[in-house]
């Protein structure tokens, strides 16, 4: 056999044993055997010394060919094997994506602190401050300064918690207008306020009467605020909180502290104002109080009220909660039983 | 207030509006509505039947079989149980397949082998309230006038046929609790003009009023007060058309005195008393204080101790009624009274209140005088009621009136502008548009220069200052018309105090870390409120509480907690980690106010995780409280420095599982687990709080957040387990590490905590790795080791310690 044919034998040997081979040892071992320093190959070219002078170049450049094929076949099975065993290793790491993942421990705020961050926010953007009073007050402070002298009628509205004669749990968040006003510089520009939480009432507690509560006032006093600010202020707050299509509708009311007073009803949510049982097929939904402040309380807190006015609203937390998500019981805002709680995690 | 449209229209006509609409129209521009309703809605063939004859049922001893004539060819047979069933009566029917109150369908049916068609009814059958059903007739079936014809549908002769509209009064416009009143209201409305009759009164000069009686009342107490007397009357049952006014009105018929006196309550809105002129045994009426301690009984049977408030009217000597609240017994018209007294007057509506608050005696009488009455037409009214005594007792007005008129009846003057009018409304309303308005509601104006001048008549006695004139015209003009917009003019900042944004940022910190929020109750029981105390003060108390459970005001966060996870606990919902945010009251001696201090707490029992496929359950622990307590104080500035030292001071703590946190020497609150004995009385497994003093917290100094340079340099770390006796506590290793090592000590964690097999009795393993590092080079080993076996070294000289 000549050299040629020797060369012609071992490259079909070689290929056959490296498209056979399973693993990327295998290959490596035929790389070794036929490229290596002792193999065929190697062999074969050291033997051309025995061959005629003009036979040498073709013998060698047929020799680098066969090498050159072969080591092309062993790459390319290299990368195949490569391929096959990534692909085998990947099969291996299948999991169950439908398992449960990995529960992510996070509180909750309570609903009535929800509502009332929202009302916050919304006030805030608007440029009000954020003011906070004593929940047990003074009769002057919670009653007298809002135009409810001792014996007037209206305190009938609101059966109260005294401690002493003259001191009580407010029965409102009102009394805290009342001392911000009197404190206010109008020269650093309108006083424009909110001032958020508990209030407490002599109530028996049922569904509907708790004898603790939340509200939120607001008040506006600058030169010039009109009742059409008020109107275009709470429809901001009907619709950040209740959402944008709904509309408001004002009907006098009565109040100590405001004149004129107003009632507010925000459209219906659950049925949009064609009637249901939320809205007690009425198409509105009672909200919350409103008015233009009294001049007496203006007076009072030393302000004149020839030059300057404003308004007033004053809104439950609570109540809000029980139409938005349909609570039935005030009482279950205080019993704090976690199923209750982290119900409202919905954010955005 | 309830309303009938019937009435009404007598006033202003109305008759074409429908009572819905004329309901929004009152909702939408005066007052509320509380109901509209019309008494013979959902009812049907019910008619006026005849008894012709009835006999005793053969198989019952109460039932009786009746002939009834309900204008038909045939008597109809019903069978009938009332006790005051009786021939030759007129009666109410349902007829076979009627429909009656409540939803009740009448059948033909066999009482006790008897047909019976159909059913003779009371007035609580049709729908009446038992509350205006008369006395005779309450137990029994309502006999109706004998001029009744039978077959005859029942609704228009018991004028359940009339819309009626219950009007819920705010406390200002007491001037529409009255008919007169609301007609007022609805001519504004809708811009119609009144026809109110005046009554006139047929006087007998036989005799004057000053043979009868003189009344004297001190003008404090009674501005206005007059008396008239109506003799030769006799007391009997009012006609039907009466008696339909007052039921529509809510009110029960009594006698033709009673009942008059009540028409013209609601008529009026003026209140009347009427006494039994014999039984005075008097000339002299007085009006006074009664004197401290006085008794007297009220014509409910209430003996009553009064006081030097109440104002009384007495027969010279002796109390004879409770102004505006309630008449006495013992000059109480009855069925054989023949003279009647009459009063009408204004009392000091302060004084009314008051003792009507006291006697709980609220009624419709002392509701008005409260809130005020039209002063204007106490004398009329007077008139109007004597006039219709007279005619429906048969009797006569004797002439003349006693007693005073001095209350101010003129119109009130009351300047507003037009500029100010629409300064306040945000409107452009023009002059022609405003003086419009005031004519609808009949008030005169005089106009100079854009100054309205408005004569306010007396019925309007709430209206007293140009802003309520401006709700007058903006509830008329309709609020429903106002622009909308904001407030123009300078701009304010919205934002935060430090003190609010820290009080937010801590619960939402505690929501972050797990715990969800809890708001509790502020008032509690006196021994809840003084438990896990913070620092010594007096307690504060209602003085007049609702319920024994809420009687003083909290000085913990923790009681209020702890009732939630007792709450939950016994619905079997029992991992549970809450926080409260919120105000703590502490009271000194000198004050009667309390301090408000923000505190906030958390409360944590159960297992933090469950157990998942993925991960074991977690239990919550003394460890991890302290993890979330460390994780806010340090989130809230304070980063080192926060100290917890054992503390067995508590007594509602656990005494080997609590610590106070410091900062400095100054208290910030405690953690630790609560008392087995009291989580016991909770029913509660071993329950770990907090309480922190959040107001300090925020007031504590704080750390200016720099930013520290990452240093280039890589760490080197040294591992050493310790074998430590019991009482040496990690604080103490601590502190000797810090003391005795170099400035290359970076950090120190335990990372291991081992008591048991291997460990000597009264020993533990405590391993920790200490992090070292050099921020402008590269460490040596050498250095490191120098340092930490210096460190280790003066460690196990200062302590007990060996190390393992």
């Amino acid at each position: 056999m000549n050299l040629k044919d020797k060369l012609e034998q071992l490259k079909e040997n070689s290929l056959s044993e490296i498209k056979s081979a399973s693993d990327t040892k295998k290959i490596n071992d035929i790389r070794v055997h036929v490229l290596g320093k002792k193999g065929p190959i190697t062999e074969v070219l050291r033997g051309m010394r025995d061959l005629p002078a003009d036979e040498r170049p073709k013998v060698g450049s047929f020799a680098n060919k066969v090498r050159d094929e072969i080591s092309e076949a062993i790459t390319q099975r290299r990368d195949e094997l490569e391929i096959a065993k990534t692909a085998d290793k990947l099969e291996q790491e299948k999991i169950d994506v439908t398992l449960p993942g990995v529960p992510v421990k996070q509180g909750q705020p309570h609903v009535l602190e929800q509502v009332i961050d929202q009302i916050e926010k919304l006030f805030l953007g608007m440029g009000y401050q954020v003011v906070d009073g004593p929940e047990v007050e003074e009769d002057h402070y919670n009653f007298e300064m809002l135009n409810l002298p001792k014996d007037h009628p209206a305190r009938d509205m609101q059966d109260t918690f005294y401690i002493t004669n003259s001191i009580l749990m407010r029965t409102q968040t009102s009394p805290v207008q009342a001392r911000t006003m009197e404190k206010h510089d109008f020269s650093q520009g309108p006083l424009k306020m909110i001032s958020p939480g508990k209030v407490y009432r002599r109530d028996t507690d049922d569904a509907t009467h708790s004898h603790q509560f939340h509200q939120v006032e607001g008040l506006v006093i600058d030169k010039h605020i009109t009742m059409a600010d008020l109107k275009g202020t709470l429809q901001q707050l009907a619709k950040n909180l209740f959402g944008e299509e709904r509309e408001i509708r004002m009907r006098p009311s009565y109040f100590p502290f405001t004149e004129p007073s107003a009632e507010v009803d925000v459209s219906c949510f659950k049925c949009g104002g064609k009637g249901c049982a939320v809205c007690k097929y009425t198409g509105w939904i009672e909200t919350l109080g409103a008015g233009m402040v009294h001049p007496n309380v203006l007076k009072m807190a030393g302000i004149d009220p020839e030059i300057y006015g404003g308004f007033a609203f004053g809104l439950g937390p609570d109540r809000f909660a029980m139409l938005k998500y349909g609570v039935n019981d005030i009482r279950e805002f205080y019993l704090n039983d976690v199923r209750f709680l982290e119900q409202f995690s919905q954010k955005g | 207030m309830k309303v009938s449209k019937k009435w009404l229209d007598e006033y202003v006509p109305v008759a074409s509006i429908d009572a819905d609409s004329l309901a929004n129209k009152i909702e939408l521009s005066a007052v509320e509505i509380d109901d509209v309703s019309r008494l013979e809605e959902g009812q049907k063939k019910i008619v006026v039947g005849h008894i012709n004859s009835l006999v005793p049922h053969p198989n019952s001893d109460h039932l009786k079989i009746c002939q009834v004539d309900v204008g038909e060819k045939e008597l109809y047979q019903i069978v009938c149980g009332a006790p005051n069933v009786a021939s030759g009566q007129n009666v109410i029917v349902a007829l076979p397949n009627s429909w009656i109150a409540g939803h009740n369908k009448i059948k033909k049916s066999k009482m006790r082998g008897e047909v019976s068609l159909g059913m003779i009814c009371s007035l609580q059958e049709i729908g009446f309230s038992e509350s205006v059903v008369p006395k005779e007739y309450t137990d029994g079936i309502y006999v109706l006038p004998t001029d009744a014809i039978p077959g005859q549908s029942i609704f228009p002769y018991l004028g359940m046929d009339e819309d009626v509209i219950d009007i819920d009064i705010t406390p200002n416009r007491a001037d529409l609790l009255s008919v007169r009143g609301v007609a007022n209201e609805v001519a504004a409305l809708y811009d119609k003009k009144v026809n109110l009759p005046r009554p006139e009164v047929k006087e007998d000069d036989s005799s004057n009023i000053s043979d009868y009686l003189k009344a004297e009342a001190p003008i404090d107490l009674a501005p206005t007060y007059l008396m008239r007397i109506i003799k030769n009357v006799k007391v009997k049952q009012s006609p039907l058309w009466l008696q339909k006014r007052l039921w529509n009105a809510g009110v029960r018929p009594i006698n033709n005195i009673v009942d008059v006196t009540n028409y013209i309550l609601m008529d009026y809105g003026q209140p009347l008393h009427s006494f039994d002129y014999d039984k005075l045994g008097t000339k002299d009426v007085v009006v006074r204080l009664a004197n401290e301690g006085e008794k007297m009984t009220t014509l409910d049977g209430e003996k009553r101790e009064l006081s030097a408030e109440d104002i009384v009217i007495t027969n010279g000597s002796e109390p004879v009624a409770l102004a505006g609240t309630m008449g006495g017994a013992n000059t109480q018209i009855d069925d054989d009274s023949q003279t009647v007294a009459l009063e009408s007057a204004v009392f000091d509506g302060h004084r009314i209140r008051k003792t009507a608050r006291k006697e709980k005696l609220h009624s419709e009488a002392s509701v008005r005088f409260e809130r005020g009455i039209n002063v204007a037409t106490v004398k009329e009214a007077l008139d109007s009621a004597a006039q219709m005594i007279a005619q429906l007792g048969d009797g006569q007005v004797v002439a003349g009136v006693a007693g005073d008129q001095r209350a101010n009846q003129s119109d009130k003057e009351v300047k507003v502008s037009l500029a100010r009018i629409n300064h306040v409304l945000g409107t452009d309303l023009s002059s022609k548009e405003v003086k419009e308005i005031f004519a609808r509601l009949d008030f005169g104006v005089s106009e100079n220069e854009g100054m309205y001048t408005i004569k306010v008549p007396v019925r309007r006695w709430d209206i007293e200052i140009d802003a309520d004139l401006i709700e007058e015209v903006a509830r008329l003009y309709g609020y429903d018309k106002l622009p909308a917009t904001l407030p123009a003019g300078q701009a304010t900042p919205g934002r935060y105090t430090k003190t609010q944004k820290a009080i937010r940022d801590t619960r939402y910190l505690l929501e972050s870390a797990g715990l969800d929020q809890a708001i509790s109750y502020g008032l509690t029981t006196p021994k809840k409120a003084q438990r896990f105390a913070l620092e010594p003060a007096l307690q504060t108390n209602l003085d007049f509480p609702m319920s024994s459970d809420h009687t003083t005001l909290r000085m913990n966060l923790l009681s209020g907690l702890l009732d939630d996870l007792a709450y939950n606990s016994a619905r079997k919902v029992e991992n549970i980690a809450l926080y409260e945010q919120g105000r703590v009251f502490f009271r000194d001696d000198s004050t009667e106010k309390p301090r408000e201090v923000e505190h906030v707490a958390g409360a944590l029992t159960g297992l933090f995780h469950e157990a998942t496929w993925h991960g074991d359950k977690k239990k919550v622990d003394f460890y991890l409280t302290k993890g979330i307590v460390t994780f806010l104080l340090s989130s809230l500035g304070i980063k080192n420095g926060a100290r917890f030292e054992a503390t067995a001071q508590h007594e509602e703590m656990h005494p080997g599982r609590t610590a106070d946190i410091y900062l400095n020497e100054q208290l910030l609150g405690f953690i630790g687990e609560v008392h087995p004995s009291l989580a016991k009385e909770y029913k509660l497994k071993r329950t770990y709080v907090f309480e922190l003093d959040l107001e300090k917290i925020i007031a504590a100094p704080k750390d200016e957040l720099v930013y520290q340079e990452i240093s280039r340099y890589p760490i080197i770390t040294r591992d050493v387990a310790l074998a430590v006796p019991n009482e040496i506590t990690n604080q103490q290793i601590l502190s000797s590490l810090w003391t005795n090592s170099g400035q290359h000590l970076v950090d120190i964690h335990l990372f291991d905590h081992y008591q048991g097999e291997h460990i000597t009795k009264g020993f533990k393993s405590l391993a920790y790795t200490l992090v070292y590092q050099d921020k402008n080079a590269t460490l040596k080993d050498e250095v490191v080791s120098d340092e930490f076996n210096k460190a280790i070294t003066k460690l196990q000289e200062e302590l007990e310690v060996t190390v393992r």
